[in-house]
């Protein structure tokens, strides 16, 4: 499975559009400039309804109106997030897989979107129509906090402290890093 | 004394050459500046998005604007408390920066204009329907932030 990805991103990177971005002048900083505006909309939105649902703020915002009439701008956020972010990782497909924060980045968003997905089965079913319950406050926290190490982490891939040739050969993280595969 | 100077000086304090001697600490910081971006855009998005009459239409104007204004404050204070010490590690490089120049110059506008005409513009308008005032107001806060937050992040690839 490792292999299999890294040889993917091996000729990803060799592709002419990735080392065109990759070389750009502007175009690579103007992606990560919208993938940052772009964040601004999609968590900011999802913050202010986050704090709604905790019950902290916007009481007498209906949460149902705030789930049909803000959610969708969000939404509109989070579409532009994940085109430029995969733009981001096109450009720089070997290094991104093999960033122990990319990975961590990737684990917290897939943890944040089954969040998410039951958050919105069960709003489904009206279980949040009325009062703020537990279960509608835990989902409330693990988005903020799950949101918040997405964009730590994020941040973070930009750092090379852990770089495949920075870590000792077969130590935990080295592992972890998918840095393990001979060629 | 000269503003080089004062930069000189700020980049000489405790505080700045602790997080610049600190490999961890800028990146760190950097973090919790983009969380602290993620609220105040959030807060001002919300109610850009209401005086444009797009987003929770059925909310009053006034209502929406004083729900805000707390995850306006915190995200601002976010920002600062976190920007300031970045700024100050490496304040030299900023003042030869033109989008650190840029970046304050959008923010004091965004600021000043976030203070006075768009608090004046929803303290007069009809709580319940956006008017050409509220949306023109809207367009010009968002075309401001927006400028912040780019010129920001600009500074770190000049």
């Amino acid at each position: 499975m490792n292999e299999w990805l890294l040889s993917l991103c091996r000729q990803i990177e060799n592709s002419s559009g990735s080392i065109a971005l990759h070389e750009s002048l502007y175009l690579y900083s103007l992606i990560e400039t919208t993938h940052v505006l772009a964040i601004g909309l999609f968590v900011g939105l999802l913050f202010m309804l986050d704090f709604r649902l905790l019950g902290w703020s916007f009481s007498s915002l209906p949460i149902t109106d705030m789930c049909k009439k803000v959610l969708p701008y969000s939404l509109l956020g989070f579409v532009v997030m994940i085109i430029t972010g995969a733009l981001l990782f096109y450009a720089i497909p070997v290094r991104t897989y093999q960033s122990i924060f990319f990975r961590i980045k990737i684990t917290l968003f897939i943890i944040a979107g089954i969040n998410a997905l039951i958050f919105h089965v069960r709003a489904r079913k009206g279980n949040y129509a009325g009062d703020i319950s537990t279960a509608t406050r835990l989902a409330a926290g693990i988005s903020l906090l799950t949101w918040s190490g997405v964009i730590v982490a994020g941040r973070m891939i930009a750092y090379n402290w852990f770089d495949c040739e920075k870590l000792t050969p077969h130590s935990i993280l080295f592992g972890l890093s998918g840095c393990d595969v001979s060629f | 004394m000269s503003l080089f100077e004062l930069f000189d000086q700020l980049e000489q304090t405790y505080l700045g050459s602790v997080i610049r001697d600190s490999a961890w600490l800028f990146p760190i910081i950097e973090s919790f500046h983009l969380i602290g971006l993620a609220i105040l855009a959030g807060a001002i998005l919300l109610l850009d998005l209401r005086l444009l009459n797009l987003a929770v239409p059925s909310a009053p104007i006034k209502m929406l604007e004083q729900d805000c204004r707390p995850w306006l404050l915190i995200g601002i204070s976010i920002m600062l408390a976190t920007g300031i010490p970045l700024f100050i590690s490496e304040a030299i490089k900023c003042y030869y920066n033109p989008f650190f120049w840029i970046k304050m110059t959008t923010l004091v506008i965004a600021v000043v204009f976030t203070l006075t005409i768009k608090k004046r513009v929803i303290a007069q308008c009809d709580s319940h329907q956006s008017s050409i005032q509220t949306k023109l107001t809207a367009c010009f806060s968002m075309i401001c932030w927006c400028g912040v937050a780019f010129s920001g992040r600009w500074i770190g690839f000049y």
